[in-house]
């Protein structure tokens, strides 16, 4: 890696002299011809979807389009996805497209670059439209970084009023929607405005490539910043019909700082003007069917969750121990059993296979850093992983109830995850069912050698004195 | 026994369903009288253990599986060390997070016994697969051990009167409150372990008295050891010992298997107890076990003095031998406990152990011990409470044993009497004197029961079986004649049993309820019954703790009143200032003393102590009365006792206490005052009640613009019972 990057600083030192020459050598002659971009700033995740038209102007068929973000905005990036649309309105259908980080070398100021790769090659003068939608992750910055009891938080988002792109755009424009209509500032590019909760950028026109245009938008955001810091999952098949999760949560709120004292009287009688910015639920969606649900910490249990079972959906409502304040951190544990057959199938080629939800299931948090555990049964096999985006895998050993050789452990860990994360993942492995009565057998031969050894006792006469 | 017969002829006409079976089942079925005894036995007793257990088992149906009350919280968070560190860690242990900023060596001043017992049963578990979880072992570790104790009180029951006397023991303390209030799940503490350590060196004792075997006197200075390394009550042990001995001299029992027993027990006992740290070379340089020592030199000189009256063959000179060697015995004895004394060598009776003697002690001269509630002087209430139908069957049972006196039933008997004083000057010393009670009443019970039913079967008996033995002959030959004078004599025994049967379930019930209600709460989880009739529960001390835990600097310090310095260290994981192991009086008073100093002079004594955060616990909004307030007057007499600053009477008014209008100034204005009171005037806590209404005391409190100068809010919980303050920086001086 390094030896290659030394090699393109050399092309990115040409490619910043002539950009248009660049964007020949990545791919054809393409160009936006309009591109739409709705910034979503509601809670502490930013959720971004993009559309746009591109053409190709150049001589040979275009395979690859490439998006860029700003440095900053790459390494907050915890989700990005694509798909083309083809249709009108109502006929609209979308083709997910595969976006991934592109091998190329980093653009200029470091901006860093996404690839989608597109169905059909696009053709000499055709067009196609694309759906983009990223999800960033603390990009949200506290201003001021500590805040009293009594104060809202404001947060600072940084962004440019024309979107960074490697190709130029004909005509754009940005939408930013905030929580509230409480905008303290926002830098203004004509033609710019502010619609109640809306600002809107643009439209701009021929804007080249790679052009950027700092704004700044200081706006109030009481929502919770709920940032799980490290999340760790274990979830441990029984082939006795039960499947046991315990997640391990280290939550904390990621929003301006408390400072000063924390004044119980006021947070209880002025809820609308105290604390605004705290949280004191969350809800946590779990599986249908779940059951022997718990809720504790390391000195006991947390006697305030409520949960709601449907057909369809649990819902664990769960309150920390304490409301959280800016900074303020909290550990805890949530448990539940599920039913086996709900997630554990036999795949064609006699393997079986857990197909379980790999995020973390309280809504609208950030997790820094997600371990699942996969814990497979005492002497099962060859386990092998499918997991819709890209994680780190390990293997572990772990000794549980009456175990001798330890049950394999797949873990799988992912930083940056966000709610959209919460797809299913396959584990698959070979399991013989005479494992388990392994367990079983054991416990009855002790009884066994037990009792036959109070017999021997019985019917021996062991004194020396006759 | 007549049934039987009956059942195998029926079966025998049908061949062929039976041919394969009935021989079979007729084999196995057919006991002998002895074996079906022996059958009964071992049932009744499982399921006695059994019951011990699951009886224990409603605090974590109640609550939850947790460590209970305050010294249990010191005693888990060392066995969680144990079992992280090894035991080598553990003794060489120098706790910095309590005691600010002296620390304490916890290894040399600790009774390790329930801490190793604990890891021992974890670490067997842990090998044997089982994955527990060390708290899930210190919970039920008390259960447990309660359920060994019924099996030793069978045992010793067996030992002083018979087995039958052993399974109504055995059942009696399963269920007797006085052992359950310190045994139940959760209640992770020494007296647990401690009191099977006590009934098994007893029994040991008993056992090696009766047979004058050293191996069961060995057995018991094993015992013993066990007791002296988990609880400080083992003083009671190697007082109690000695003062049997001493009886059983004096009444002339004295016995070759007496001299063994003691001896082996004394010395080997002794030695292995100076193993334990805390304990050292007490044995020899203490007063408490003076006693002890004392009757062994006696003995020497009691089996000294036989040999010679056997060697001697001779009355008058074997007179004035005697007279000589006892006065020169005694003179000996005297001059070395008076040398020792008075060198120092040998140390005066603590404090704590005059205040056994004496109940008036404690309070005048040590309000520390006073102040703990567990150690008032107890109340014919809570006699009645714990013991129920027990208090009434110990003095028939004491009437039993004297009838049939032995060395085992003198034993009994001493025990009984002995603790029974202590339960009086002591409420928790009931727990000690439990065993005993039980063990009596179980003679009573069953000598009655078993006279009762001799009168009922005793017609029966007669003209079916012969195979009497010559004393229940002579005694239905008794009966037959009885009838004859006393006509309603089987009917009268038949309700007598039944009144024993319902004094006995009323026993059991009163058990269960007490368990139940009473005896399961573990004082850190409230509950109250809300409005509607549901169940409230008050969270607060952990919401707290976990709070200071969460969101403080790792190396905060604390400062609370002693109670809850253990839950601090254990729960919040921050240093402390004091805690319950109250070894060091003046720093205790020093905390007292800040909490009802005026806030600029409590500012400088925190300041002096690195103090971050003050903790108080108030119950003005829950209505919750064990709380800060209402333990503030220890803090003034302790912090007195050491600073004579601290004057009681400042803060009471014609020697009243009382936190409304007509309060003391002192009191309106001191640090706990304030840190309780702080913007509790602003709070309407009750309906119909004015503002700053106290719900505890049942007062609108006198002073409710209370302001701060150098403390500030930190955080309150839910229900305002902990409240925690940090203590602010100084000020820039200019």
């Amino acid at each position: 890696m390094e030896g290659r990057s030394g090699l393109t600083l050399l092309l990115t030192v040409m490619a910043l002299s002539s950009l248009h020459l660049r964007s020949c050598h990545s791919s054809s002659d393409l160009q936006i011809l309009t591109a739409d971009r709705r910034i979503d700033l509601a809670s502490h995740i930013i959720r971004v979807a993009l559309v746009l038209k591109v053409q190709n102007d150049g001589a040979s068929p275009a395979s690859n389009v490439l998006l860029t973000f700003p440095p900053t905005q790459a390494k907050h990036l915890a989700l990005l996805q694509a798909a083309e649309v083809t249709g009108k309105k109502k006929k609209k259908t979308l083709h997910t497209l595969d976006a991934k980080p592109s091998d190329q070398a980093d653009g200029p100021n470091g901006a860093k670059f996404f690839s989608i790769s597109l169905r059909n090659p696009l053709s000499t003068g055709g067009s196609v439209s694309i759906e983009v939608s990223y999800i960033l992750t603390q990009s949200l910055e506290p201003f001021p970084v500590e805040i009293s009891q009594s104060e809202p938080q404001l947060v600072l988002f940084r962004d440019s009023s024309s979107i960074l792109s490697p190709y130029p755009i004909k005509q754009q424009t940005t939408v930013i929607r905030t929580p509230s209509t409480r905008v303290e500032s926002f830098t203004r590019v004509e033609p710019s405005s502010q619609l109640r909760t809306e600002l809107k950028y643009g439209p701009y026109e021929n804007k080249p490539a790679f052009s950027y245009t700092p704004i700044l938008v200081h706006f109030e955001n009481n929502n919770p910043f709920a940032v799980v810091e490290e999340l760790v999952r274990e979830i441990e098949i029984s082939h006795w019909g039960n499947l046991q999760i315990t997640e391990h949560y280290t939550l904390v709120h990621n929003g301006a700082r408390h400072k000063g004292g924390f004044s119980r009287v006021e947070y209880q009688s002025r809820p609308a003007l105290s604390g605004v910015s705290s949280f004191k639920h969350l809800v946590a969606k779990l599986p249908p069917r779940v059951h022997s649900v718990y809720y504790r910490d390391s000195i006991g249990n947390i006697s305030t969750s409520h949960l709601r079972t449907s057909y369809s959906k649990s819902e664990l409502e769960i309150e920390p121990r304490y409301p959280l304040l800016g900074g303020w951190k909290a550990t805890f544990i949530i448990g539940y059993g599920l039913p086996l057959k709900d997630v554990l199938f036999e795949a064609d080629d006699g393997k079986r296979y857990l197909n379980f939800s790999f995020g973390c299931p309280i809504a609208e948090t950030v997790v820094n850093k997600i371990t699942n555990k996969v814990v497979l049964p005492e002497g099962s096999k060859n386990p092998s992983v499918v997991v819709p985006f890209s994680v780190e895998r390990r293997a572990e050993t772990k000794y549980s109830y009456l175990d001798i050789v330890g049950r394999p452990v797949v873990v799988l860990e992912k930083e940056n995850v966000v709610p959209e994360h919460n797809s299913l993942f396959q584990v698959y492995y070979e399991f013989h069912p005479m494992f388990m009565l392994a367990e079983p057998l054991m416990l009855t031969s002790v009884f066994f050698f037990f009792f036959v050894a109070a017999l021997a006792y019985v019917h021996m006469d062991i004194s020396i004195r006759k | 026994m007549v049934g039987k017969p009956d059942t195998n002829k029926t079966h025998q006409p049908d061949p062929t369903t039976t041919l394969k079976t009935s021989p079979f089942s007729l084999k196995t079925l057919k006991l002998k009288t002895k074996q079906q005894e022996l059958l009964i036995r071992i049932t009744i007793l499982l399921l006695v253990y059994i019951l011990a257990f699951i009886t224990r088992l409603f605090s974590v149906l109640r609550y939850e599986s947790m460590i209970h009350e305050f010294d249990p919280y010191f005693n888990y968070r060392t066995t969680l060390y144990l079992t992280e560190n090894g035991f080598y860690e553990f003794w060489n242990w120098f706790d910095s997070e309590s005691w600010y900023p002296l620390g304490r060596i916890i290894g040399g001043t600790l009774y390790p016994g329930l801490m190793v017992t604990a890891a021992v049963i974890y670490w067997g578990l842990k090998f044997l697969r089982f994955a527990v979880h060390i708290r899930e072992v210190c919970v039920l570790t008390a259960p447990f051990f309660a359920s060994n104790t019924t099996i030793v009180a069978y045992f010793f029951g067996k030992e002083v009167w018979d087995s039958g006397a052993g399974l109504v023991a055995a059942i009696l303390i399963a269920i007797c409150p006085g052992y359950i209030s310190r045994s139940v799940a959760g209640s992770y503490d020494n007296e647990g372990v401690a009191i099977f350590a006590l009934l098994l060196t007893f029994y040991l004792f008993v056992k090696a008295v009766n047979t004058g075997s050293l191996a069961w006197s060995l057995a018991s200075a094993f015992g013993y050891f066990y007791m002296v390394s988990a609880w400080g009550g083992y003083v009671f042990i190697i007082n109690l010992i000695p003062l049997y001995v001493l009886v059983l001299l004096i009444t002339g029992r004295y016995s070759m298997r007496l001299y063994v027993a003691y001896n082996c027990m004394y010395i080997v006992g002794m030695l292995l107890a100076m193993q334990i740290r805390f304990v050292g070379f007490q044995h020899v340089q203490s007063g408490e076990h003076m006693a002890a020592m004392g009757v062994f030199f006696l003995i020497q000189v009691f089996y000294f003095l036989v040999w010679v009256k056997h060697m001697l063959n001779d009355t008058t000179k074997f007179q004035a031998f005697l007279r000589i060697s006892v006065t020169s015995a005694v003179a000996v004895g005297a001059i070395a406990l008076g040398l020792g004394t008075a060198s120092g060598y040998i140390s005066p009776w603590t404090g704590r152990f005059y205040s056994l003697l004496d109940p008036t002690y404690a309070k005048d001269h040590i309000p520390i011990i006073a102040s703990v509630s567990e150690h008032q002087p107890t109340a014919w209430s809570s006699f009645m409470f714990d013991f129920h139908i027990l208090l009434f069957l110990f003095p028939a049972g004491l009437y039993f044993c004297f009838k049939r006196l032995s060395d085992a039933t003198i034993f009994i008997v001493m025990y009984g009497l002995t603790s029974m004083y202590f339960a009086g000057v002591m409420v928790r010393l009931i727990l000690v004197a439990t065993p005993a009670v039980c063990l009596i009443s179980a003679i009573a019970v069953s000598a009655t029961i078993k006279n009762l039913t001799q009168v009922i079967r005793g017609k029966t008996g007669q003209t079916v079986s012969a195979k009497g033995t010559s004393s229940t002959k002579g005694l239905s030959k008794q009966q037959a004649s009885l009838d004859q004078s006393i006509p309603f004599l089987k009917n009268g025994a038949t309700v007598l049993l039944f009144g024993a049967f319902y004094l006995l379930s009323r026993y059991a019930i009163h058990c269960t309820w007490v368990t139940s209600e009473a005896y399961s709460s573990p004082s850190i989880v409230l509950a109250a019954r809300g409005a509607h009739g549901q169940r409230v529960i008050f969270d607060d001390y952990r919401e707290a703790y976990f709070w200071l835990r969460q969101n403080t600097p790792q190396d905060a310090k604390v400062m609370s009143w002693w109670d809850y310095g253990y839950q601090i260290t254990a729960m919040g994981n921050r240093t402390v200032i004091v805690d319950n192991n109250t070894w060091n009086n003046t720093h205790i008073a020093t905390v007292g003393r800040a909490m009802s100093s005026y806030e600029d002079e409590a500012y400088d004594i925190m300041r002096s102590l690195d103090v971050d955060y003050v903790l108080v616990v108030f119950g003005g909004v829950t209505g919750y009365s064990s709380d800060d307030i209402n333990k503030f007057l220890w803090m003034v007499r302790i912090g007195g006792g050491v600073f004579p600053v601290i004057k009681e009477p400042d803060y009471l008014v014609n020697g009243e206490y009382r936190v409304d209008k007509g309060a003391a100034p002192k009191m309106l204005n001191c640090l706990m005052y304030k840190l309780c009171y702080y913007r509790f005037g602003e709070l309407t806590t009750e309906y119909g009640k004015p503002p700053g209404y106290d719900r505890a005391r049942g007062v609108e409190i006198g002073n409710k613009d209370v302001k701060l100068e150098y403390l500030e809010e930190a955080f309150t919980t839910s229900n305002w019972i902990v409240r925690i303050y940090k203590v602010k920086p100084p000020g820039n001086r200019w």
